[in-house]
């Protein structure tokens, strides 16, 4: 209950912020001109998929890691009244997430509905609001363990850039090392320890082009394809959510302000 | 209404506060003075359930503070910086306030309309100087007419106007009996309103009672002088 009273109004807060708008309006007309210069909406799926494993993550984590460390004088504030410690965490990290979720919902669902949609829009969507939540997450346990903004910044961008493009080389190169051995399952599982990758996996299978993947690809397609590829991936989607944001709850509880 | 025993708080190897013990009643205006890092700020800290105490117990109205928050219902407090959210509006962060402390409170309604808050309720905490975001901030503190108040610093920023009606409002909680803690370095603000001198060094006590008792102490006939000579002997202790 007390949780939902400030979330109110940390909401009231982050909706008014011109951040939150510029990334609405943004995602908005890159949505809109990718779809409308493409013409087929399926294509601009493909395209809006790397916007999302990108864009999404990086602003999630630097605009979730400055909200809080701005918000720390006001979670002081609040930690002053009878309000429990976990309360004030999770209103601050579900406003948030949510607001985000909501301004990349508006932005890029609008015009794909606009346009009609296309197969793997819903799953655009949906793993678009995950990796919000995730990289909000993420961003929260940064700032909770460093008291320092620009070290928390710093190792917020350290956090994205190796989710979103160095462990993608690491997986190449084992890959490339163990080229001889059977890889697929591996894959699977080495999928799962990177939300950005399961993510990207799951919307590329869903749109059908694994097949440029070759055999791999058609063991993943095979995998994630079925109802149990897909529970396994959101299950690991919300556990990517799930542990941080408790990891991080958990230091909350001892921080000293 | 406040209970202090042996606390103990060490930041890395900084030994924050180094066994403070100390016992507040009501009706009192105890006013926490000492240089930069003497400990003032994590003690209150402390009390407020901000800082977790390595070791030592605290007391708040025969409560022990363990981790627990219902007996911050009691207490009302004023950081040293306003720090509402800056996209929330004045009256927002008043509803905000009623919200979390509940119904139950009878909120001083007069002290709002004293510090014109209502002129600023439209208003986005953003687009305020910094005075009057001390204003709102002051307001909030004494809004729900809690027994203990803690004040960081209540006057810096606040026009001269704002700065007399804070004062006076404390002087007239003290005499509703309720208990209020301040720190300042405006030594002529301590001296006006505080009845008791808490004096910190290093993480402890070096001084704490009435402004009388540390007059005679010190053999100095006002507050700046003797604090002044309090510190010239700690220095020189500290030599030896």
């Amino acid at each position: 209950m007390t949780t939902l009273k400030i979330l109110k109004y940390v909401l009231y807060d982050v909706l008014r912020s011109k951040m939150i708008i510029i990334y609405t309006l943004l995602l908005f007309a890159i949505s809109f001109g990718i779809i409308y210069t493409g013409k087929d909406v399926s294509k601009a799926v493909i395209s809006l998929l790397n916007i999302v494993l990108l864009v999404v993550p990086l602003v999630s984590i630097i605009f979730g890691t400055i909200h809080f460390y701005n918000s720390k004088e006001f979670m002081e504030m609040l930690l002053a009244m009878p309000v429990k410690r976990k309360n004030i965490f999770w209103a601050e990290y579900a406003g948030l997430s949510a607001a985000l979720a909501a301004g990349f919902v508006l932005g890029t669902g609008l015009p794909l509905l606009l346009y009609g949609g296309a197969k793997g829009s819903f799953y655009l969507l949906l793993s678009g609001v995950f990796l919000t939540f995730i990289f909000t997450a993420l961003a929260f346990l940064a700032s909770v363990i460093n008291k320092d903004k620009a070290k928390g910044i710093g190792i917020s961008l350290v956090v994205w850039f190796y989710m979103s493009v160095i462990f993608d080389a690491l997986v190449l190169v084992l890959y490339f090392v163990f080229s001889s051995y059977p890889l697929e399952k591996a894959t699977i599982i080495v999928s799962a320890l990177n939300p950005v990758d399961l993510a990207r996996i799951l919307i590329l299978l869903k749109l059908d082009v694994s097949a440029l993947m070759g055999y791999t690809g058609a063991t993943l397609q095979q995998f994630f394809g079925s109802a149990f590829g897909i529970l396994f991936s959101m299950g690991f989607l919300f556990l990517w959510v799930l542990m941080p944001t408790l990891l991080a709850l958990s230091v909350f509880n001892r921080k000293n302000f | 209404m406040i209970k202090i025993e042996n606390l103990k708080k060490k930041f890395d190897k900084n030994e924050a506060l180094k066994g403070v013990s100390l016992t507040l009643g009501e009706g009192t205006v105890a006013a926490v003075m000492g240089p930069n890092g003497s400990g003032k700020t994590t003690m209150l800290k402390c009390i407020l359930g901000l800082v977790k105490a390595d070791s030592g117990s605290i007391y708040v109205n025969d409560c022990h503070v363990n981790g627990e928050c219902e007996y911050r219902k009691h207490i009302g407090y004023m950081p040293q910086y306003s720090c509402f959210p800056e996209n929330l509006k004045v009256k927002e962060v008043m509803a905000m306030i009623k919200d979390i402390r509940g119904n139950n409170c009878t909120y001083d309604e007069e002290l709002l309309e004293k510090l014109k808050i209502a002129e600023m309720n439209d208003k986005q905490i953003g687009q305020l100087s910094g005075g009057m975001k001390q204003r709102v901030s002051s307001a909030a503190a004494f809004l729900f007419g809690g027994d203990i108040i803690i004040l960081d610093e209540p006057t810096a920023g606040l026009d001269p106007v704002s700065s007399e009606i804070v004062k006076n409002k404390i002087l007239a909680e003290k005499a509703k009996g309720k208990l209020i803690i301040i720190t300042s370095h405006i030594v002529s603000e301590v001296e006006a309103m505080a009845d008791r001198i808490i004096y910190m060094l290093e993480g402890k006590i070096y001084f704490d009672s009435t402004k009388d008792e540390l007059y005679s102490t010190t053999g100095k006939g006002n507050l700046n002088q003797a604090i002044a000579s309090l510190i010239e002997t700690a220095e020189s202790e500290g030599k030896n």
